[in-house]
């Protein structure tokens, strides 16, 4: 590509590799194992409790204390002593908790004690010498019947009249099972407690949301300027399941307080399982009107989550994130929703890819198969008479959500013919014939991105939300500078775990400030005490390509304008006139490289230097806070995606082979279609995982039976579908690059695809995921 | 305690370990090569493959004492620090066949098995081949991909 096509296409929006790479795969990443901050930094192993729900009668610490090479050990009874309960979106209504179980263990892993010694083996050796004597207590093992702590109730128009006038009603019920998103890294911190000043360093593979930090702060009982939180340039994945380290800094944090020195804590993949952070497992009662010609009327929801023993933040979220949104991609405005929050004692739960979007739209797009099949209308069909339609954007929601952009028909259509939809339903009658069972299933759905920080306030009454301070929109902060000699620097706290943020930033800069993006550096180590931040920063709902990259290309408009500002007496024109490419500014058939202008307004800045070449500047997203109807804007965009798979099941053994798999997109305007087409079939593979492979299961003594990797089985290579793909672009309105978020719409979509297909293959209405082959074996002798 | 000889990357390194030292801890610790990665510690996630002798295996199920008198390569040694990157490493990069990067020095050790086998796997025998890995962010198809391009391209 020359420059001149340069100046006209810009680098966004092309595939450009990644920055990332080189070092990656040189094996030559600093993620939080291969750090070293601290001299004499101690070595943690935790005791964790082996009984889902007991009573701690004693610790004794004395063996463990003499083992060869203890530092110390840090009890529960230190953990209460140091440290505050964690605060809850819930309040009292479930069982407090601190970094450690007090009194009472209410999860089989929950950390009981720590012991610190010179090294991990040594911790081990003496966490093994560690005696804790229980009195077992009742265990809460089904989400039917345990404890609810959190039960309200939505209307949006008027359902009961919706429901009186429905030719035909169908109810369902659903399970989404418990999962996770298993990254191949676990968990890591490192903290530090300085005495003098009480205050906390911290380093740890922490994603965000950094309300989270605040939430670790209130437990350390500290100031949140006292906890300086810094993660590494790399970090091996999380798909929100790092969210949740924020409860180990809080342990570590302590444990470096009783001891006096540094401690660091690397999880192992058994601890990672049992006790980092589930998704929920949700029960739906779903009931949907319609008419005869299958106008979808009203729906009726009535959702109950398992959040485990603890109401731990920012739950009771996954209810929440999808409930502005809650009619997906329908245009349908009365509805009835009860969320409810049930306490189990099983592992807590948090941000998982897709994060309550599995849960929705399992029950909504299985419950639209079903009703095609009852209305006697292909479901492509019954999903056209009620899709939201292109002429009605931006769209107001029944709870709220404002759909920025999208064509969804056109979507639906591209995905049809992508799929050979016509030519997948013709194979069927004749396959069937010879006793093979071919199944097709569609699933359209609404994928938000860019959470608004006022979401969760749904929680709360209007009456209790009226009484607080309203909560709105989402924030990302962003420093650039332009160094003595050229080269960009620009900082942001995305904290990417393998999304190529570095990459994007370039991208984006580079088309602003007319340079190549190899002269861009972007440092994405988040550091709360040097780097720009907010309560709404960090890797989670998608934001980046919405939020983040709005924030970078602002700021390096700001800057683009500074440097126009020092050009414009040299080429003797406007500032707006002055265009800047292949570095350096032009105007009016003259040019003066970017190079003189940097060199004169850094080393002539009483002169010329005007304002500088480094400004930070926060962009926030205008999403508003609650009304006191229970609406709310959930997310700043709403992407669309309509998926077909196609699926053969054997008759003999219930296995189930996805042979094709199609997607469309509408992600508003695709940043880098690499990066983007990488994130959909990365989100894909987890959504065919959960679908098939993954599910966390306990038995009665709530003793979780998948805490490896032979037994919790996320897809290998040999197991996802031949994968097409499409974008759609209609921009958004609301960001300035008419970007959305994608990264997580086929983890929601997937799994109700995939039980669609199966459904459509056996002829039947109830299925339970993941469709394991016991499953679906026991489904076709049913 | 015991004292070790391997040749790491080309270079003959020695060391006295433990008897129970785990081969990746002994590489990612003492030896400083950090570019290994643990990802389970029990032979399933496949992100902390080497080559000992040439034979792609999990590091974490080898004990450092085991490696005396081996050849060891780990992702470290696949291109020299100041040099390109290798073919399958190139193509890792075309294919955005790694997001975070966490198994894939795992995976490049076992192509480079492969790469060095001089067989022409199926796309499908690819696939095969990556089973012993877990990868959460890609998907894999670009792994795969990038795999068929290095097998096809001459060395």
């Amino acid at each position: 590509m020359t420059p001149s096509e340069t100046a006209v296409r810009g680098f966004v929006g092309r595939a450009l590799e990644r920055v990332e790479d080189d070092t990656l795969l040189r094996g030559q990443g600093w993620f939080i194992g291969d750090l070293d901050p601290l001299p004499s930094t101690g070595h943690a192993a935790v005791v964790r409790s082996p009984l889902a729900h007991a009573r701690i009668l004693s610790v004794e610490t004395a063996d463990a204390l003499a083992a060869p090479g203890v530092i110390g050990v840090v009890t529960g009874a230190d953990v209460a002593r140091l440290s505050h309960p964690f605060p809850s979106a819930l309040g009292d209504a479930a069982p407090s908790f601190h970094a450690c179980a007090v009194e009472t263990a209410r999860y089989v892993g929950e950390p009981i004690c720590v012991v610190v010694a010179t090294d991990r083996y040594l911790a081990e050796d003496a966490a093994e010498l560690v005696r804790v004597e229980y009195e077992p207590l009742a265990v809460a093992s089904d989400t039917a019947t345990a404890p609810v702590v959190h039960d309200r109730s939505f209307r949006y128009g008027d359902p009961e009249a919706a429901f009186a006038a429905a030719d035909l009603v169908v109810r369902a019920s659903f399970r989404q099972p418990r999962s996770s998103a298993t990254p191949i890294e676990c968990y890591g911190v490192i903290a530090s407690w300085e005495a003098a000043t009480g205050s906390v360093t911290a380093w740890a593979n922490f994603q965000g949301p950094f309300t989270l930090h605040g939430v670790a702060a209130a437990a350390l009982g500290i100031h949140g300027s006292k906890l300086r939180l810094c993660t590494p340039a790399e970090s091996g994945g999380s798909y929100g399941i790092k969210s949740g380290v924020y409860v180990p800094i809080v342990l570590m944090a302590v444990c470096s307080r009783a001891l006096g020195i540094p401690v660091r804590f690397i999880e192992d993949r058994v601890e990672h399982m049992l006790a980092s952070q589930h998704a929920t497992e949700r029960l739906s009662e779903v009931e949907a009107a319609f008419s005869h010609d299958g106008r979808l009327l009203g729906l009726r929801l009535d959702l109950l989550d398992d959040v485990g023993a603890y109401v731990r933040a920012p739950e009771p979220a996954t209810l929440y994130r999808m409930h502005a949104c809650i009619t997906g991609a329908y245009d349908v405005q009365d509805v009835a929703v009860r969320s409810r929050v049930a306490v189990t004692n099983r592992c807590p739960t948090g941000l998982n890819r897709g994060f309550g979007g599995p849960q929705l739209y399992g029950a909504l797009e299985r419950t639209m198969a079903i009703a095609a099949r009852r209305l006697e209308l292909d479901p492509a069909e019954l999903a056209r008479r009620n899709l939201v339609r292109v002429e009605q954007m931006p769209y107001r929601a029944a709870a709220g959500a404002v759909y920025d952009s999208g064509d969804y028909e056109r979507c639906l259509d591209a995905v049809l013919e992508l799929a050979g939809y016509a030519e997948l339903r013709a194979a069927q009658a004749p396959a069937r014939a010879e006793g093979r069972l071919l199944g097709v299933g569609l699933a359209c759905i609404v994928e938000p991105s860019v959470s608004n920080m006022g979401y969760i306030s749904l929680a709360q009454t209007p009456a209790e939300r009226a009484a607080g301070l309203p909560k709105s929109g989402n924030s990302e902060g962003v420093s650039i500078a332009i160094g003595p000699h050229g080269g960009v620097t620009v900082r942001f706290t995305s904290t990417p775990q393998g999304q190529g943020h570095r990459t994007v930033a370039a991208q984006i800069v580079a088309d602003a400030l007319g340079i190549d993006p190899a002269d861009v550096d972007a440092r994405t180590e988040a550091d709360t005490a040097a780097n720009p931040w907010t309560v709404s920063s960090g890797n989670y709902s998608s934001r980046f390509g919405a939020v983040v990259a709005s924030a970078i290309h602002i700021a390096a408009t700001q800057l683009a304008d500074r440097l126009r500002a020092l050009a414009a007496p040299i080429l003797e024109a406007e500032p707006a006139e002055i265009e800047l490419r292949d570095g350096a500014a032009h105007a009016g058939g003259s040019s003066v490289s970017l190079r003189r202008l940097v060199g004169a307004a850094h080393w002539n800045a009483a002169g010329v230097g005007g304002e500088g070449l480094a400004l930070t500047c926060t962009y926030t997203v205008p999403i508003a806070a609650a009304d006191p109807d229970d609406r709310i804007n959930g997310s700043a965009c709403y992407g669309f995606i309509a998926d077909v798979a196609a699926v053969e099941v054997d008759p003999e053994t219930g296995v189930v082979r996805v042979t094709s798999y199609a997607t469309v997109h509408d992600a508003g305007r695709i940043l880098n279609p690499l990066i983007a087409e990488g994130q959909v079939l990365g989100g894909l593979a987890h959504g065919i995982g959960a679908a098939l492979l993954e599910e966390h299961r306990y038995d009665a003594d709530g003793n979780l039976e998948t805490a490896s990797f032979v037994d919790y089985m996320p897809p290998t290579a040999t197991e996802l579908p031949p994968v097409r793909s499409l974008q759609i672009e209609s921009p958004s309105p609301v960001t300035p690059l008419g970007a959305k978020g994608l990264g997580e719409g086929n983890t929601m979509s997937a799994p109700a695809a995939i039980a669609n297909a199966v459904a459509d293959a056996l002829g039947v209405d109830q299925l339970e995921l993941p469709l394991t082959h016991e499953r679906v074996w026991r489904a076709l002798r049913r | 305690m015991r004292r070790i000889v391997v040749t790491i990357n080309g270079r003959e390194r020695a060391a006295t370990v433990e008897d129970r030292l785990l081969l990746s801890d002994f590489l990612r610790g003492p030896m400083g090569l950090r570019g290994t990665h643990v990802g389970c510690e029990h032979g399933s996630c496949g992100a902390c493959t080497i080559r000992l002798d040439g034979a792609a295996v999990r590091s974490c199920l080898l004990l450092a004492a085991q490696a005396d008198g081996c050849s060891v390569q780990t992702v470290e040694g696949l291109a020299e620090p100041e040099a390109e990157l290798t073919t399958l490493q190139r193509a890792f990069k075309r294919h955005h066949g790694l997001q975070c990067g966490f198994c894939t020095p795992g995976i490049l050790m076992s192509a480079a098995e492969l790469l060095e086998s001089g067989e022409r796997p199926t796309r499908r025998e690819v696939e095969e081949l990556l089973s012993g890995h877990l990868c959460r962010c890609t998907g894999y198809a670009g792994i795969v991909s990038a795999i068929m391009e290095a097998v096809d391209e001459p060395r």
